[in-house]
């Protein structure tokens, strides 16, 4: 199940801090963001809870770079 | 500017005023104690989130960060100015340099990302699809293949499809980067995308939109892998260890010497003095330029690529296109149209025409490429009327009766098989030998067609640092060789089979030389293995096949082979500018911290060193942007 949400976020560098954020959340199989688009595409792991995952991956990606947003 | 950037803009006039105004305070008028306090405004104003953030890294446990380094700096700055020196301004200045360098960056960083996703906007808003009683603007996305659309003047292809009325001028230039106009007519593909530019064309889908060009690209550009790059990979891992470092190089530049001076010289400890040079090494070492211009650069160059019609899938693809030194090519599609066509006809007794009219009655009902070749050389109306007795011979030929006589047409082992004695033909290409009544009538040569400009582009890897090119293909050798030779390549494999394909590019790589990369181009028919298997696949025509775009780690839009070099050339651009940024900031921070350490450097050297550096280092990285340019 892969998918995407639209992100809000200054520098390159800190997108590559919130997709590695996001990756160690359990329930993502991978995470990628992509700067340019400003968006991120999220891969669940088969059975997992999406809108819990994903509040998990906003708070994580907070802790990070509290100038981040993530588009729910 | 966004609100986000406004706000700061607001925060940083605001402060300066307020520091202005305080300067103009003449000595002694104002208490200390009430003085601090009044500093503390612009101070607060300006670096509040700094101060917050770094408190909320400390609690999150990611304490070494840009804030961490600013806030201690900074509040360090402060606590001397209250204890001994009464002077605040460099504490605010700092912060007030480093928000102005920030707000900067993102400003630099919003404005190229605008400049890239205006090339990229080629979504269609709607599609006008025709009705009975009329049109109807439909969302692209509820059009089942098969329908009409028309597509206005100044609009967009919304879906592939082809045309079924009209006559226009298509502009690829969002798609390809080439701003030649493509004249479509009736029965012509058309690709989505593209906008039309002079008359009204009636359209037949042959896709729905979810498959369609536009989707597939807009699919490809969005997720684009995020492998990073080795330089990325070298910051990240640089500045999780230098910050943490420079922050223990800094304590320990406070605390030693003062120290030793009172232990072991029986001098005075100047504890201010040496906690300041402390807290100005901390502000040069502040690692920012690296972490943000570093990863700017690669998302410059690609977009700056994507502009030019390529697409590259990541960072990390960017920097092995940089290190090209070999480039692999599959001929059909590549170097060559992969359309045959007539080349010439030798040896006839009779008129050219007339051979070719022949031939192209006897291959009349023939799909066989090659017969098609021939029927479309023929300038003449073909009768099929005039043709009886077809035999074909499977593998050979035919032999066919057209007005009476006996028309044989195929292989020289048709020719030795009826026992008519043929003349080879000495130039690379199919031959299609012609016998009539028995007797021989000479040969149709047919040849695949060099593209137009692939010698230049075999020349143009070459001088932009390539330095060896091969060919394979699984074509005849003989024809291999020609198109080698008029194409100066360095080494040609041909008769190959696709999965000799594979094993001859694992040779191939285990050749080159280590520090560099072999890249292979193909055109995704037959060579998807191929690309994957390659250091680096570079796939062409992004509007052909998806296997191909599947494979590739790079993408050409058209099929120009020119684009190969010139995707060479941005990428070792970049690569340029990510050394020049790292030299730059780290040479400027190593004199700096030097001059620091031994208390030549103040605070307003300091900030140059942290923001100026950043400020330059991001104006470079954005040139990137600019590197598919020529």
């Amino acid at each position: 199940m892969k998918k995407t949400y639209k992100i809000e976020v200054d520098c390159a560098n800190c997108a590559n801090k919130m997709e590695d954020a996001a990756r160690k959340v359990p329930g993502v199989r991978s995470a990628t963001v992509n700067f340019m688009a400003l968006k991120m595409i999220v891969e669940f792991e088969d059975g997992a809870d999406i809108p819990a995952v994903m509040k998990e991956v906003a708070a994580r990606c907070k802790k990070v770079e509290s100038d981040c947003e993530i588009y729910l | 500017m966004n609100k986000k950037q406004k706000k700061m803009l607001a925060r940083i006039l605001a402060a300066a005023l307020l520091m202005g105004a305080l300067l103009l305070i003449p000595e002694g008028a104002v208490d200390r104690i009430p003085l601090f306090l009044l500093w503390l405004i612009p101070y607060g104003i300006i670096g509040w989130d700094i101060l917050l953030k770094a408190g909320k890294g400390i609690l999150n446990r990611q304490v070494f960060d840009e804030n961490f380094l600013m806030a201690v700096a900074t509040l360090g700055a402060l606590a001397i100015g209250l204890l001994k020196t009464g002077d605040y301004v460099e504490a605010v200045a700092v912060m007030l340099f480093y928000q102005i360098g920030e707000l900067f960056q993102s400003y630099a960083v919003g404005k190229s990302r605008r400049n890239i996703s205006a090339l990229m906007d080629i979504r269609p808003d709607f599609a006008r699809v025709e009705t009975p009683e009329g049109t109807e603007e439909k969302d692209p996305e509820e059009v089942p293949a098969g329908s009409i659309i028309q597509v206005r003047p100044g609009e967009k292809v919304p879906i592939d499809g082809i045309v079924e009325e009209g006559t226009s001028a298509l502009n690829t230039a969002a798609l390809t980067g080439e701003s030649v106009p493509r004249d479509v007519k009736e029965g012509d593909e058309v690709i989505s995308g593209c906008v039309n530019m002079s008359g009204l064309l009636r359209i037949r889908t042959t896709r729905e939109f979810g498959e369609s060009t536009v989707s597939r690209i807009l699919e490809l550009v969005e997720n684009a892998s995020s492998l990073k790059s080795r330089s990325e990979n070298f910051i990240s891992r640089f500045a999780k260890y230098y910050t943490p470092a420079v922050v223990l190089g800094a304590a320990a530049l406070a605390v030693l010497p003062p120290l030793v001076r009172t232990l072991f010289m029986g001098l005075a400890p100047e504890w201010e003095d040496w906690i300041y040079r402390a807290l100005t090494f901390l502000v040069i070492s502040c690692p920012c330029a690296l972490v943000i211009s570093i990863p700017l650069t690669f998302f410059a160059g690609i977009g700056g690529a994507g502009k030019a019609g390529i697409l590259v899938k990541g960072s990390v693809w960017l920097e092995e296109l940089s290190r090209t030194g070999t480039v692999v090519f599959d001929k059909t599609g590549t170097l060559t149209v992969g359309e045959f066509e007539v080349a010439g006809v030798h040896h006839s007794p009779l008129a050219e025409e007339d051979l070719l009219e022949y031939a192209a009655l006897a291959e009349y009902s023939s799909s066989h490429p090659i017969a098609a070749s021939i029927r479309r050389a023929c300038t003449r109306p073909l009768d099929p009327k005039r043709i009886s007795h077809v035999e074909e011979i499977s593998g050979n030929g035919v032999v066919v009766r057209i007005d009476g006589k006996e028309v044989a047409a195929g292989s020289a082992r048709l020719m030795s098989r009826l026992g008519i004695p043929c003349s080879e033909c000495h130039t690379a290409g199919t031959v299609v030998h012609m016998a009539i009544d028995g007797s021989y009538a000479g040969h149709i040569l047919i040849a695949d067609r060099i593209k137009p400009g692939a010698k230049e582009a075999v020349a143009a890897l070459k001088a932009s640092g390539v330095r060896e090119t091969v060919m394979l293909t699984g074509d005849r050798d003989a024809v291999a060789r020609q198109v080698a030779e008029q194409l100066d390549l360095d080494q040609v494999y041909g008769d190959l089979l696709p999965e000799d394909k594979v094993s001859l590019l694992e040779e191939l790589m285990k050749s080159r030389h280590p520090k560099e990369v072999l890249a292979f181009v193909g055109d995704g028919i037959n060579d998807a293995p191929v690309l994957t298997r390659a250091d680096l696949g570079i796939a062409m025509g992004a509007m052909g096949s998806d296997a191909a775009i599947e494979a590739a780690d790079v993408v050409l839009m058209d099929d120009n082979p020119m684009k190969i070099a010139k995707a060479i050339r941005i990428s070792r651009k970049c690569m340029a500018i990510v050394r020049e940024n790292i030299a730059f900031a780290l040479g400027v921070k190593a004199v700096c911290l030097v001059l620091g350490a031994v208390g030549i450097a103040n605070m307003w050297l300091a900030v140059f060193a942290d923001v100026g550096v950043m400020v330059l280092a991001v104006l470079n990285a954005i040139r990137a942007l600019f590197a598919g340019r020529d």
